[in-house]
């Protein structure tokens, strides 16, 4: 079932939670809300499934508006981060719960319960655990116990707020894997909440990027990594260099480094940012030959070796601005690099941005610069 | 012996605190229990059974445990609503409230006892209104259940209340995803976790009960056969000098709360089966 969240606003006290939120959610589709901790992901999962009244704004399943549902009637299946599974019940009864609580005409037989609890059991895999109490669980059984008491409604849809979050590494990446295989089993819409970039990466086919309230991008894994709407999500996917300087008069001076920019307001001066990932960078022993291509001096100040690649940590010798770099083992070892050597880095794949008006909005706006050359 | 030695932890002391609790255990509880049981077998069986059956001593036993176990029941029900307010809500006044709940564990029980009779009896604030209808309190058994109401209360409060605020709200609302009505999710949620704490609460106030003196003897009246209580009648026999006559009443009452005990810690273990593993 699709989800649509139409310009929703919800503010606690003196805290607002969400600012005039849009989201479409397609059926069938597994997508992660990701942000960092109050970025108002979780109030977004938690609007959507009825915990939580919103003071403005829509929410339909399927074009129908369910604003004023309660959440009893919502019918969605709803994951929380550390399980709330009942404790005084058994595995069987804590999947059954959903069933056993309907009225007695909508509520299946007991032998249906049976079937329907053990199909589930099956399902996460966890046979021959239906008498055992939550207690005697690991986490990761405790969360697909979890879930299989949402599937247990047969759910519109499913929202799991930070399904892993509190589990180890090892036992993240195989639920991460199990879930996966269980979405394209079921093909249910499954929206998930997560602080993790690499996890939403991995699972989602949408990954919904959100910051203080707002969404600031969606787009596929590959999109918002490759082309980053704005600064915040392009730092807060993975590991980026940030270079300063000043864009005037159609160029970008990035200290020795200068760029051509086809930028309007060609008056005007204004800082820039240049946003480019370490993989990105490239080093070499010596200066590049065809001149147009821009290269500076940097110093290796420390080498890390992290298995399959080795991490430079650089210093520029025009501005002393501090970077990384990232190589493969094979690269690092033709290049023989020692630390306090001096290579040549050349600057491509930046990405430009400029902050525009300051005084007039609070938030700073980003625009996205072309570079011409 | 090294495996043993090993498993006792990271701070020493063990012997030492074993010690003083064994010592201490012995000094005040089991010496001086021990002590009454000695006494009561200087009487014959015959003379024991006979003090035991006289209708009079039956009556009083009657009349503590069944007014005992009315003001523990009543308890149960209005101190995990008290437990509920004080835990669940914010609202003006909440510390007050809080302290009030602890006064009958602070106030001397005669002071709680003359104050329950003033407003109770016939003439009383309360009293005269109950009287038009023709319930009269003071004096009779119900008064006796007013007072061990009064007295049993904080121990329910005291022993829900923290079960109720390390409560895992989200328990709640997952039940509500899956459909439950808010009667369900606290008959079958909350209530089923509640349960022992309420037990435990129970017992403490029923036994805080059978052992009450101070209170119910102002409002009771101290009829015989009507509405005197246990303890009253060890005291009566006592002021008589009959000693023998009074510990064999004792020991029934020790052996009564002891076997009460068990069962009590029966059911917990029976409830607490889900904790178990933890």
């Amino acid at each position: 079932m699709s989800i649509e969240v139409d310009n929703i606003s919800k503010s606690y006290k003196n805290f607002t939670a969400l600012k005039n939120v849009s989201l479409q959610i397609p059926e069938g589709e597994l997508v992660a809300l990701l942000g960092p901790s109050g970025s108002g992901k979780t109030t977004l999962l938690r609007l959507i499934a009825g915990l939580e009244q919103p003071e403005e704004g829509r929410i339909l399943f399927n074009g129908e508006d369910n604003t004023n549902r309660d959440v009893r009637e919502r019918r969605v299946g709803f994951v929380f981060q550390h399980y709330a599974l009942f404790r005084h019940m058994n595995i069987f009864d804590n999947i059954a719960f959903g069933l056993t609580v309907r009225s007695r005409k909508t509520r299946p037989n007991k032998e249906e319960i049976r079937e329907k609890v053990h199909s589930l059991l099956k399902l996460v895999q966890l046979e021959g655990l239906a008498h055992r109490y939550p207690s005697q669980l690991s986490g990761g059984q405790r969360q697909r116990v979890a879930l299989a008491r949402a599937l247990a409604v047969e759910p519109k849809f499913l929202l799991l707020d930070e399904p892993f979050g509190a589990l180890d590494t090892k036992v993240r990446q195989e639920l991460r894997r199990w879930l996966r295989h269980l979405h394209g089993k079921l093909g249910l819409t499954i929206l998930f909440v997560t602080h993790d970039q690499e996890e939403a990466m991995e699972l989602a086919d949408q990954v919904v990027v959100m910051n203080e309230g707002k969404v600031e991008q969606v787009g596929s894994p590959e999109e918002i990594y490759h082309h980053p709407a704005n600064p915040f999500v392009y730092s807060f996917l993975g590991r980026v260099n940030l270079f300063r300087g000043r864009v005037h008069e159609g160029k970008i001076k990035l200290g020795e480094a200068e760029f051509e920019t086809e930028w309007e307001n060609k008056a005007v001066e204004l800082p820039a940012v240049g946003y480019m990932r370490p993989h990105d960078v490239e080093v070499s022993l010596h200066a590049p030959a065809d001149s147009s291509i821009q290269a500076v001096q940097a110093q290796v100040s420390r080498i890390s070796l992290l298995g399959p690649i080795v991490r430079l940590d650089l210093k520029r010798l025009d501005t002393n601005e501090v970077f990384e770099a990232e190589m493969s083992r094979q690269r690092f070892a033709e290049l023989a690099l020692v630390e306090n050597g001096t290579v040549y880095v050349t600057l491509n794949n930046l990405s430009f941005y400029v902050e525009e008006g300051q005084s007039v909005t609070p938030a700073p706006t980003f625009i996205p610069l072309q570079v011409s050359v | 012996m090294r495996k043993l030695l090993h498993n006792r932890g990271f701070l020493p002391g063990f012997g030492m605190t074993m010690g003083y609790t064994i010592i201490y255990l012995s000094l005040l509880v089991l010496i001086p229990l021990s002590v009454l049981f000695l006494k009561a077998t200087t009487m014959s069986w015959e003379q024991f059974v006979g003090t035991i059956l006289d209708s009079r001593v039956l009556a009083s036993i009657r009349v503590s445990i069944v007014s005992s176990f009315f003001a523990a029941c009543v308890n149960a029900v209005f101190g995990v609503l008290v437990a509920w307010v004080l835990a669940r809500y914010q609202f003006f006044g909440k510390r007050i409230i809080d302290g009030i709940v602890d006064l009958p564990f602070a106030l001397p029980t005669a002071v709680g006892g003359i104050a329950l009779t003033s407003i109770y009896a016939e003439n009383g604030w309360v009293g005269q209104y109950l009287a038009e209808w023709g319930i009269k309190v003071a004096y009779t058994p119900l008064g006796i259940w007013v007072a061990l109401t009064f007295i049993g209360l904080p121990f329910v409060v005291r022993t829900v209340q923290p079960v109720l605020q390390d409560w895992d709200l989200q328990m709640e609302e997952a039940a509500a995803t899956l459909g439950a009505t808010r009667w369900t999710t606290f008959t079958r949620v909350i209530l089923p976790h509640l349960l022992p704490a309420v037990i435990t609460g129970f017992a403490l106030a029923f036994a805080r009960a059978l052992g009450e003196y101070g209170s119910v003897v102002f409002i009771s009246g101290n009829m015989p056969l009507k509405t005197e209580i246990v303890p009253l009648l060890i005291m009566t026999k006592l002021e008589q000098f009959d000693y023998a006559g009074a510990t064999a009443i004792a020991t029934v009452m020790l052996v009564a709360s002891f076997i009460m005990l068990l069962i009590i810690n029966y059911l917990q273990w029976r409830i607490n089966k889900f904790d178990a593993a933890r």
